[in-house]
């Protein structure tokens, strides 16, 4: 137990980094997991390049691998181009969480994620991609 | 070369005796016997991490959702499935069926369209295009049989007999919305053609929903490959457990179809007046779904897939082969269907004589269960089909991986024998 809610996921569960919202992001995207009804947000600003994220924010209302997994993801994409969000994979983020998850919660950690891409996506008219990318994974 | 005898030793049913007999178990296109890993997996299941799936977030939760799911995962690669997504676990094969004719059917059909099925569909896949028909006022056509057994396909067909595949497709044109077709038919043996079928099937722009509940156990079926729309098979007909089966379908066809059974673990979010559907394929998996059968259908996969679906194909091939050499020994002794080479492991017979059965099917199986040799007789649950060669029933052997040619040495002993009752020379 002391490994799975170790510090820093409590950390960012309690202090989590750009929570909140954007007033017009270029990019809003919401969704959630039915299975235990966290919900995600995540508004992101573009620098005028369009390409790259300038600052962004979530919301939502969640556990604490979910909250954890959005704020360290939010950390992941500032400054990061649009192309390096869409490779992003749930290797990443497992990475950055350093957990080792069931099928279960694995839903709870991937959310954001899930999110931020069909976020991406959906701005360049590719949202089935996102499903795609994610169909890939289920293998 | 199948190692059938070392197989056996893998099926505890095959050790018993019946009537004093060794069991000689040739009913397996009704259900096939089980491995011990297959029992073993279902058993494991319930005595170490028996849970509800989906939901609960303790170990025996995580650990019996991962072996769900892994069981999907498995069945899809069996087939070669583009996504796991596309693999919807239900009841069996007529489950799928009526799963895609109440769910597609209904949002997609219209007074006057055009449902093509085969003159040697069994009864799973017929009976649900009725209903469907009645409710939407899509008709329904029907490719016609040679005299071998095998579907008409193409133009023109020999005088006398009924349409062909391609004709009635031309004949109705942009009215034909759906195509449905055994991959192998369960009384004839007849392996259809699905990739040719599939071709000309899409060319006049309907979908293809292929019954695999004979062809997935027996052949190697690859979905991609064959280019089908939907595969509907069983999993107790390859060596798994009764009660599960799977509905293949291309992913963008399910996602445009609405739920089949509405309930829990299908709904995104619910409100008291409407709800939101879940992705794939949980949208059409309402409820506490068969978590113990689906582990046990992927230890059968495990099972089929160490042997190779195409050594099993052939093991099939040539028992059938033998036993059309051997039967042909049996006097009055007549075999409906295509040559060997055309049909898997399934051999319907009848002892007849101008066109008058001589020993009624089934007072041949009540003599063969006696011997200790289960055999089908009746009309297959393809009534019209068994109509169409003029006999109210025929009597079945059907063979899978366990089978060996000398139980086929016993059939033709117990037909022999039949005859011998019955006063017959």
């Amino acid at each position: 137990m002391d490994d799975f809610y170790r510090e820093e996921i409590l950390e960012h569960y309690t202090h989590p980094h750009h929570y909140g919202i954007l007033e017009c992001p270029d990019i809003s995207h919401e969704e959630h997991n039915p299975l235990c009804g966290d919900r995600v947000r995540f508004d992101i600003d573009l620098d005028d390049d369009g390409q790259t994220v300038k600052d962004v924010r979530f919301s939502g209302v969640g556990c604490a691998i979910s909250k954890a997994s959005a704020s360290m993801l939010s950390d992941l994409i500032v400054g990061k181009k649009l192309d390096d969000i869409k490779a992003l994979t749930k290797e990443d983020v497992m990475d950055e969480l350093g957990l080792n998850l069931g099928p279960v919660r694995l839903k709870c950690a991937l959310l954001p994620l899930k999110v931020v891409k069909a976020g991406v996506y959906g701005l360049s008219g590719d949202a089935d991609q996102a499903s795609d990318d994610e169909a890939q994974d289920d293998w | 070369m199948l190692n059938s005898q070392s197989i056996r030793a893998d099926f505890p049913i095959l050790s018993r005796q019946v009537h004093g007999k060794p069991l000689v178990y040739l009913d397996n296109a009704a259900t096939s016997q089980k491995p011990e890993a297959v029992i073993q997996a279902m058993d494991d299941y319930y005595r170490r991490y028996n849970a509800n799936i989906h939901r609960g977030v303790h170990t025996l939760a995580e650990e019996a959702t991962a072996a769900y799911e892994d069981a999907r995962r498995k069945v899809g690669r069996f087939i070669n499935a583009r996504s796991p997504r596309e693999v919807v676990f239900v009841r069996n094969t007529t489950e799928a069926i009526n799963l895609v004719a109440h769910s597609w059917g209904r949002a997609n059909l219209r007074q006057g369209d055009v449902i093509i099925l085969t003159e040697m569909e069994h009864h799973s896949n017929l009976v649900p295009w009725q209903l469907l028909a009645q409710t939407t006022g899509a008709q329904l056509e029907f490719v016609a049989l040679d005299a071998q057994g095998r579907l008409l396909l193409g133009h023109p067909t020999p005088p006398g007999s009924g349409h062909s595949l391609d004709h009635l497709l031309a004949a109705n044109g942009e009215r034909v919305k759906l195509v449905g077709v055994t991959g192998m038919s369960n009384v004839l043996g007849t392996v259809n053609p699905i990739t040719d079928i599939a071709r000309r099937v899409h060319d006049a722009g309907a979908l293809l929903l292929v019954d695999g509940a004979q062809s997935v156990p027996h052949l190697p079926v690859d979905v991609r490959a064959i280019d089908a729309d939907f595969l509907a098979f069983s999993g107790h007909k390859m060596l798994g457990p009764t009660g599960i089966g799977v509905l293949w379908g291309r992913s963008a066809i399910l996602e445009a179809m609405p739920p089949f059974l509405g309930g829990g673990d299908m709904i995104k979010s619910v409100g008291l007046l409407s709800s939101e559907w879940n992705e794939l394929p949980h949208k059409f998996e309402a409820g506490t779904p068969n978590v113990a059968d689906a582990i046990g259908l992927a230890a059968a996969v495990d099972y089929l897939t160490g042997l190779g679906m195409d050594q099993v194909h052939a093991h099939e091939q040539d028992l059938a082969a033998y036993a059309l050499d051997r039967l042909a020994a049996v006097p009055d002794l007549h075999i409906y269907g295509p040559p060997a080479i055309e049909r898997g492991g399934v051999v319907s017979f009848n002892l007849i004589k101008d066109g008058e059965l001589l020993i009624h099917p089934h007072d041949l199986a009540s003599i063969l269960d006696h011997e200790g040799i289960a055999i089908r007789a009746g009309h297959h649950c393809a009534q019209p089909l068994v109509e169409h060669y003029g006999v109210p029933a025929m009597a079945r052997a059907s063979f899978y991986i366990y089978n060996l040619e000398q139980e086929i040495d016993t059939l033709v002993e117990a037909l022999l024998k039949a005859r011998h009752i019955f006063g017959l020379p």
